[in-house]
């Protein structure tokens, strides 16, 4: 009865949602000819899509480098505020924290100008000394520009998880590995990773369902970089491209709900193999 | 606790199917039958009764329009919203037509996107409320972009016939020629670029609307639409060989600065010196003074360079027509606007503002073409404009389905900015899927 | 114990050894430059926004990125910046603030009833509760924003407030916190000495839990709020009339503006005004400092 209300409007603002998806990804609407039911055409369409998988294997790649990056980043920045090491930690704390308060449109847009070769930030820097810097928005390096900004973002949100997962250890466990002579490096190894296990699992899935819905930065980025941001470049812009440039609600909603199911089994997967070493 | 849990159930799978079955029901039908009986809408008339409408539109100059016509016929009121410019704007009129929900009386709509609007239905025929008697009112490339079929769907706003615009401090400066042929732009574009290293003759990273006006204006057919039936042979056309053949050079050499067109780069690139031409339509000239105040004095205009010397060939670069979806609840009212604003006492107020005419009226008037531009140093560039928009190529048509089209230009053709990839063969895979497009859609491309 | 009391602080300035420990460290200058790093890495972007909204539009164009211009306009910026266009930013501002109290409360308020059950009460489907609100999030918003908008285009609802705060009304990260921090901070034996003294559900809760929730839910809220105020991508497919925008799509209308015929170009209100979006979400973390610590910290402990 509590949850009630929470599962009433959850009912109507994702369960309904999801369910007109489906029911959309079994049909097809033409410009000429009208709708019609196409079974699971349009899902043999999108497994043999190449621009989906390429965007795909685009999105996991960005998962197997950022993630690791920016929660290792996180984790190692709550781990020195919280060991009394650091001259200013509050200031540390808070100033850290502060990009998660910009929104990803003003993010996008204020990194998307410092990139600028010629009048951005990148120029003046190679205008100043004279070297000449790679360009961020090349389609070489566009992938890791955008990891730059999702890691600005959230690099100081993930990084109070982990510290307030870590003011939570008793410290009755350090007086222990004291006792015992444990020198720094063993007590974090031994003591504080297990200890923010969980919050480490929960910071790693909802990175990995970001990473994989990665959407805003690479569409606010993309009248920057048109040619290196093409239509398709991560599996959520894809989709969206496909509702709203060629009108084509329904192959759309397939790759999203295959989107959607690839998500969940990894984010279950890491779950399950986060939580199953309980001593 | 279990009991309530079960309804808890029940309801929440009740809202569920109830949001369904309302989705389900309303996404049928869209579109609507274009008004059984129109006969030709007296203007004046119309609007002295007065009534309500909506009009979805980003051109700035319609304000001055509406605060006109709200003034003149008291009994008019009008609902002017901006939902975006280009691409948004048809997303949203889409989205609404097909939620059936929401859809304006009045819609901006560019002329290349006009072709895909009217063969989905989305638009009513204007032409028995009274466009069939205006033949002649609008200059022929506006005026055929317009038609489709037997119909007419919008009555031009605007008009954007290209012309080089261009900085005369940095040609003086390198001591170039103003180029008149596309191979003295190539040789000018060698000139400036040595001579200084960070300047360049003009900005291109890819645009779809560019490079189809220069198809256009090289003589170019690469579309060819006949109702449902559409060829598309970009690799075949001959015009579209004249365009690669020159720009593939200026590509190759790198004479093309790496900006985007409407970022803030390429506004302060026009303003110093480091873009030094525009070949663009002739709207441009407001957003020059707006945008770009450090250029006043320095900018002129002059007629594209040509594919031949000698020649006279131009084509259109952008410009919108003001639409009635077919969904609207008051299309005689909506007419009697779109008539006010293109070809009556709004035409006047727009051109105020800093509008290009698309009236032939008003493109031959010598008022218009007599003006001196301050920021242009005094030149009259109205003549050139008006003469310009005499001289565009006829016999050029767009894609029903454009707007999709010209959305993925980038993914194919714009690799060529970045890669070794040729423009012709970007130009070959943007026909590949663009016709897997247009099969998919139920037209018969290249069949 | 002394090493869990502050040391003696040594009398004279003398190399007096401090008495180090692993819970009472010697504090590192090289592990503060390091960290230091990634406090630089921060706040460059925002330094970069706060220098930049004091230049003009010339301004912008002509000086270093990370220096300030010719003249400092700030004030002209910020003036600008609040009565451009009828002061449409300021119904912005009042628009994204009306969206947040209702969307970010209402949020707050359906996580916490919802938590609560969770880490409280035994009810057939719990887990399977759980797994689904997750499971939705996997989803791509993209799946979801079409049917959303075909949805409550048959209700009436688009172009309306309520389109953009009926879905920001599901946060499963606040759910998910408030269930951790309520199985935490509300022992079972509290609420079964309430039980036993007769009260009923809502009772306890009002009296009993809620204060005990007091941290969680200001965490809660902050993150809500923080979500709401930076909505974008629904609010840009649900809105058409910009007097209902929220300020990040007002912001994006106005950078798109210089992308029109006849458009006016104007970034450094641009920025301006996103310097003036992000400072009332600034001022409320770090006012509110001390609540959502607690709160997330005590959200963060796992079974």
């Amino acid at each position: 009865m509590f949850v009630g209300p929470f599962m009433l409007v959850f009912a109507l603002v994702f369960l309904a949602p999801i369910a007109y998806s489906l029911y959309l990804s079994v049909f097809r609407t033409q410009m000429v000819g009208g709708t019609r039911f196409v079974g699971l055409e349009n899902y043999a369409q999108a497994l043999a899509d190449p621009q989906f998988w390429e965007g795909l294997g685009r999105v996991s790649l960005f998962l197997l480098v950022q993630v690791p990056i920016m929660l290792g980043i996180a984790l190692l920045v709550a781990l020195a505020i919280d060991s009394g090491r650091l001259y200013g930690k509050s200031f540390f704390r808070i100033s850290i924290f502060m990009p998660y308060a910009v929104p990803a449109v003003v993010a996008a847009l204020m990194w998307g100008f410092m990139y600028g070769t010629r009048f951005g930030l990148v120029g003046n820097i190679n205008d100043a000394f004279g070297v000449s810097l790679p360009n961020p928005l090349s389609p070489d390096l566009v992938l890791a520009s955008i990891g730059n900004i999702v890691t600005w973002e959230f690099v100081g949100y993930n990084m109070l998880i982990f510290y307030s997962a870590l003011r939570v250890v008793p410290h009755s466990l350090y007086e222990a590995a004291e006792i015992d002579g444990a020198g720094q490096w063993r007590v974090i190894s031994a003591i504080k990773l297990p200890a923010i296990r969980g919050a480490l699992v929960i910071a790693t899935i909802f990175s990995i369902i970001g990473s994989f819905q990665l959407f805003n930065e690479p569409s606010i980025l993309q009248s920057l970089a048109p040619n290196a941001i093409t239509t398709s470049y991560t599996p959520n812009l894809y989709a969206y491209s496909l509702s709203f440039s060629g009108q084509q609600y329904n192959y759309s909603a397939t790759v999203a709900i295959i989107m959607g199911l690839i998500t969940m089994v990894i984010a279950y997967v890491v779950q399950l193999r986060g939580m199953r070493k309980e001593p | 606790m279990n009991a309530r849990s079960r309804h808890l159930a029940r309801g929440t799978a009740l809202a569920g199917v109830l949001a369904l079955g309302l989705a389900a029901c309303g996404s049928g039908d869209d579109g609507g039958s274009a008004g059984g009986d129109a006969a030709p809408v007296d203007t004046a008339a119309v609007l002295e009764k007065g009534g309500e409408i909506t009009v979805w539109a980003w051109e700035p100059t319609l304000e001055q329009v509406v605060t006109d016509v709200e003034k003149k016929y008291p009994n008019v009121t009008v609902n002017l919203e901006n939902v975006g410019t280009g691409n948004d704007q048809y997303t949203a009129l889409q989205n609404a037509i097909s939620a059936g929900d929401g859809v304006p009386d009045v819609a901006q709509v560019e002329y290349y996107a006009v072709p895909q609007f009217a063969i989905s239905e989305a638009l009513t025929n204007l032409g028995p409320l009274g466009a069939d008697d205006l033949d002649g009112t609008f200059s022929t490339g506006p005026w055929n972009s317009v038609h489709s079929g037997d119909g007419v769907y919008g009555l031009p706003m605007d008009s954007g016939p290209m012309a080089l615009f261009y900085n005369e401090d940095v040609f003086e400066k390198y001591g170039v020629d103003v180029p008149t042929t596309w191979d003295e732009y190539l040789e000018a574009a060698r000139t400036i670029h040595e001579k200084d290293p960070k300047a360049y003759i003009a900005n291109d990273i890819g645009d779809a609307g560019f490079t189809t006006s220069m198809i256009w204006q090289a003589g170019g057919q690469p579309y060819q639409v006949d109702g449902t039936d559409v060829a598309i042979d970009l690799a075949g056309d001959e015009g579209t060989q004249k365009f690669t053949e020159v720009w593939q050079q200026l590509i190759d050499e790198d004479l093309l600065a790496p900006v985007g067109s409407w970022s803030d780069e390429w506004y302060q690139g026009l303003g110093n010196g480091t873009i030094a031409t525009l070949t663009i339509g002739a709207w441009m000239p407001a957003n020059l003074e707006s945008g770009v105040p450090q250029g006043k004095g320095k900018w002129r205009v002059a007629e594209m360079p040509q594919w031949e010397a000698g020649q006279h060939a131009t084509s259109e670069n952008g410009g919108s027509s003001l639409t009635v979806p077919a969904a609207s609840t008051n299309a005689e009212l909506a007419y009697a606007f779109v008539d006010y604003a293109t070809n009556g006492d709004g035409v006047q107020a727009r051109l105020d503002g800093g509008a290009f005419p698309a009236t032939t009226a008003d493109l031959e008037s010598d008022e218009f073409r007599g003006a001196e531009s301050e920021y242009f140093g005094g030149q009259k560039i109205n003549e050139v404009l008006a003469d310009s928009a005499a001289n565009v190529v006829e016999g050029w048509q767009y894609l029903p389905f454009q707007v999709y089209a010209n959305s993925i230009f980038n993914d194919t053709v714009g690799q060529a900015y970045v890669s070794g990839t040729t423009l012709t063969d970007g130009l070959a895979t943007w026909q590949e899927q663009s016709a897997t497009y247009g099969n998919g859609q139920g037209f018969t491309v290249n069949k | 114990m002394s090493t869990l009391t502050a040391p003696a602080r040594p009398a004279p300035r003398l190399r007096t050894p401090r008495h180090h420990s692993v819970a009472r460290p010697r504090r590192s200058p090289l592990l503060t430059v390091l960290t230091a790093v990634v406090l630089v890495y921060s706040l460059v972007p925002l330094a970069w926004l706060l220098i930049n909204a004091t230049k003009t539009q010339e301004d912008l164009f002509s000086s270093f990125g990370l220096w300030f211009g010719e003249s400092f306009s700030l004030w002209d910026n910020i003036v600008t910046t609040l009565t451009y266009d009828d002061g449409v930013f300021v119904r912005w501002f009042g628009n994204t603030v009306l969206y947040v109290v209702v969307g970010a409360g209402g949020a707050t308020f359906l996580a916490i009833l919802g938590g609560y059950a969770l880490a409280k009460f035994d009810f057939p489907g719990k887990r399977g509760v759980f797994a689904l609100v997750i499971g939705a999030v996997a989803v791509p918003g993209t799946a979801l924003a079409v049917p959303t908008f075909l949805m409550f285009s048959q209700l009436g609802l688009t172009n309306t407030p309520w389109a953009v705060i009926i879905p920001s009304l599901i946060s499963p990260f606040g759910l998910y916190l408030m269930w951790t921090f309520a199985a935490e901070a509300i022992p079972g034996e509290l609420l079964e000495a309430a039980r036993i003294d007769g009260a009923g559900e809502f009772r306890t809760f009002f009296r009993v839990s809620l204060p005990l929730l007091a941290p969680g839910i200001v965490t809660v809220l902050l993150f809500t709020m923080v979500a709401t105020w930076n909505n974008y991508f629904l609010p840009l497919i649900m809105l058409r009339d910009s007097s209902w925008y929220p300020l990040t799509l007002g912001l994006n209308a106005w950078n798109a503006q210089a992308a029109t015929a006849g458009g006016e170009a104007i970034f450094n209100l641009v920025i301006t005004g996103a310097l003036l979006t992000i400072l009332p979400l600034v001022a409320a973390f770090l006012l509110l400092q001390r609540y959502w610590q607690s709160g997330l910290a005590a959200g963060s402990v796992k079974e």
